[in-house]
């Protein structure tokens, strides 16, 4: 077949287009977060002390810092989906989770004395953490890995793992809810474990679903 | 030049979204123009075929194009694409023996990978055969749905559905088979 008789059966199928790349992406997260949310309420709920909770920094915090990773991992993702898309910009946006992070941890250091800093670490929950952020973050990342899929990313691996990311911020928002450990110490150490095995679970299967 | 160059490519490809299949023609002619160009200068090794990577190219601009966010420009877009699957067709070359390998003989004797014709020829034989004469019709017989439907005896919306499920494998198995 030469090539001006395949453009002219490109220009045949004139069936309308996928949706377009941006909507898919807002549905995707609606969509994921939704079940987050679903799966969230059935297995675990919020603590007890919520409600009080809220006026402590370090519960407030938590959310500081997982909302600001789903916010810059979206912007990653959506960026990676598209070809040829500038990705400066998201990627350095992904600086400033992991920086809140590092100040928190920090600011704690000073605020407790060093004989705590051990038990605020370990804290009580952290096998808790690490089974219930990627369950309740399973579902989700297979959902926005449609999105990403419906897009065009030039590296699969890579593409399946900000996925990963962005599954991984809107689950530990949730898990964050329950968690009665609020330390900076606890959250830097088992938050950032816990998303990594969305991450990798992403990346793998970002490696056998989304080439194109 | 350039960017007046850029700003043609635009309006054809809104009028193509918006359904314009002469404006979608010719924005494809015109890519595949700028492909042409812009392969001969990459590929210097000789096993692979630029036009292949052309029509890879092409269908993938086609089945993405929702990608594309109107008010972007359009050949940086493009261009990733391509290269996209310029590395892929590389990718897949490199499995061939180069011709400086020690075995030279041996591989001579086993006749690999002889190339007949194009790799869009061989992805064809992998549709159904009902996928296949109406992609035939409509690309190298030049006709219309309407003429398609009537010398199949198929309903226009199945000519339609076959033609893009058509083009969709051959995307899916171009340079696999």
């Amino acid at each position: 077949m030469e090539t001006n008789e395949l453009i002219k059966a490109l220009a045949a199928d004139t069936r309308r287009p996928g949706l377009p790349l941006g909507r898919a992406w807002i549905a995707a997260v609606a969509a994921a977060v939704l079940v987050a949310a679903g799966v969230f309420f059935v297995l675990l709920g919020p603590r007890p002390d919520a409600q009080e909770a809220l006026s402590t920094v370090r519960f407030v915090f938590k959310f500081v810092f997982t909302i600001a990773l789903a916010v810059a991992a979206y912007r990653l993702a959506v960026a990676v989906s598209r070809p040829g898309g500038d990705l400066r910009a998201a990627l350095s946006g992904m600086l400033v989770a992991p920086f809140l992070l590092a100040f928190s941890v920090l600011l704690e250091l000073v605020a407790v004395p060093s004989t705590n800093w051990t038990a605020r670490l370990v804290g009580t929950n952290s096998t808790v953490c690490l089974t219930f952020v990627p369950l309740i973050g399973g579902i989700p990342l297979v959902v926005l890995l449609l999105a990403m899929r419906h897009g065009a990313p030039v590296n699969a691996t890579a593409a399946g793992a900000v996925t990963g990311l962005l599954a991984g911020g809107i689950a530990a928002t949730f898990y964050a809810a329950h968690c009665p450990d609020d330390s900076p110490l606890f959250v830097a150490v088992w938050y950032p474990l816990a998303i990594a095995i969305l991450a990798s679970l992403g990346a793998l299967l970002g490696r056998l679903c989304l080439r194109w | 030049m350039e960017k007046g160059e850029e700003r043609i490519l635009e309006q054809m490809l809104i009028a193509a979204i918006e359904g314009d299949e002469r404006a979608y023609v010719a924005f494809l002619d015109a890519v595949a123009k700028l492909l042409r160009t812009w392969l001969r200068r990459k590929v210097r090794h000789g096993t692979l075929d630029v036009e292949d990577v052309v029509q890879e190219t092409l269908l993938a601009i086609h089945l993405k194009r929702h990608t594309w966010r109107s008010g972007e420009p359009v050949r940086p877009w493009i261009f990733a694409i391509a290269n996209h699957k310029l590395i892929d067709a590389i990718r897949r070359h490199g499995r061939l023996p180069l011709a400086d390998s020690p075995a030279l003989e041996e591989i001579e004797a086993m006749q690999v990978e002889v190339p007949q014709g194009w790799e869009i020829d061989r992805a064809l034989e992998v549709l159904t055969p009902g996928q296949r004469s109406v992609v035939t019709a409509v690309s190298i017989e030049g006709s219309s749905i309407q003429e398609t439907a009537r010398d199949l005896g198929m309903k226009e919306t199945a000519v339609r559905v076959a033609l893009h499920r058509g083009l969709a494998a051959i995307a899916k198995r171009f340079g696999r088979t």
